[in-house]
């Protein structure tokens, strides 16, 4: 087992080198696209990684039922064993569009717990939207997935699903 | 009181797939970003020095381990505490020369490579080059300069993993200057 700390120094490292090969003002969105598709890849891998598990989560119903159960998979099963909690509150409007909200996020925690940074919260919150959307698309889910913040450190990750 | 603090560094524990794949990203977007693999192990290699100059203060704080006093003792420490507590490995420390200042630590399975293949054209890529960065710079935070290499890599088809591991000099305490 790897300690969190790894990660956690290794997430801000990439944070740190994205950044610096992609400095300049207009640059920032095409820092956080490459961190959120660093995020997709790993989300797919944990998805695949764990498929036996994800297999016997799902062993009475064969297949996830709908969409919600998938998110709830997501915001259960998958958020514990990346971040060692569940997402604190789910909800949607039915019509494909979900906000997850992490009162105390993981990778926010080490920052600030208030308004200060909030300009750099943006670049701490891609990668794991990318490993939403990897996830998710590894189950068979096409979505968007944006993040916001107020306060650190809770955010909330809007999914937008796209229909096929 | 020892259980307690046995709890605390426990509950640290995460799933390492996570950090696995993490890392395996940013080597493939290190590999698309450089043309040349010598490149990408220095990146790597300056990132793990980054992350070794912070993670030696988290470690200390962790694991009470007080100061060293020869280069036997920092094998051990490296061994059987530091890779035990982040990467849950203990690797052995073997082949020291007879000047005691230069060992190998054998890694039975890395666990940075566990879903790795590496594609014929990066015959000179180290992929774990991270690994080296966060010893120097570990080291280099408790006055010891080292150098750091890997003599083999089950990746490029040897049956172990071997970080060899050199003592150059210990860094005296910087005076400020002026003050004699």
């Amino acid at each position: 087992m790897a300690d969190e700390a790894l990660f956690q120094f290794l997430h801000s490292e990439i944070i740190q080198y994205v950044n610096s090969a992609e400095s300049g003002e207009s640059e920032n969105g095409r820092c956080v696209s490459k961190l959120e598709s660093m995020g997709f890849r790993v989300g797919q891998g944990l998805i695949e990684s764990r498929h036996i598990s994800v297999c016997r989560f799902t062993k009475d119903t064969p297949r996830f039922k709908d969409e919600l159960d998938v998110m709830k998979f997501i915001c259960k099963d998958f958020w514990t064993s990346v971040f060692k909690k569940q997402i604190d509150n789910l909800r949607t409007n039915h019509q494909g569009i979900y906000v997850l909200q992490d009162n105390k996020f993981h990778l926010l925690t080490q920052l600030s717990a208030g308004k200060q940074y909030l300009e750099h919260a943006p670049k701490f919150l891609a990668f794991t939207c990318g490993l939403v959307r990897g996830a998710l698309s590894n189950l068979g889910v096409k979505s968007i997935v944006t993040a916001e913040v107020s306060v650190m450190p809770a955010c909330k990750f809007q999914v937008m699903i796209q229909k096929m | 009181m020892s259980r307690q603090s046995n709890r605390a560094t426990d509950s640290k524990k995460m799933n390492s797939e996570l950090f696995t794949l993490t890392y395996g990203a940013l080597v493939t977007q290190l590999c698309k970003d450089y043309e040349n693999d010598e490149e990408v192990n220095k990146q790597l290699d300056k990132m793990g020095y980054n992350i070794g100059v912070r993670l030696i203060e988290d470690f200390l704080a962790r694991s009470s381990v007080g100061r060293c006093h020869d280069f036997r003792e920092t094998a051990d420490v490296i061994a059987k505490v530091a890779f035990k507590m982040y990467l849950g490995v203990t690797p052995s420390v073997t082949n020291w020369n007879p000047a005691g200042d230069e060992f190998s630590l054998i890694l039975e399975s890395n666990p940075l490579v566990d879903f790795v293949e590496l594609p014929d054209n990066h015959s000179n890529l180290v992929y774990s080059s991270l690994l080296c960065g966060v010893l120097r710079g570990a080291l280099e935070m408790v006055q010891m300069a080292v150098d750091v290499r890997f003599a083999q890599d089950t990746l490029r088809g040897d049956s172990v993993t071997e970080i060899r591991m050199k003592f150059i000099k210990r860094i005296e305490e910087n005076l400020p200057a002026g003050d004699e």
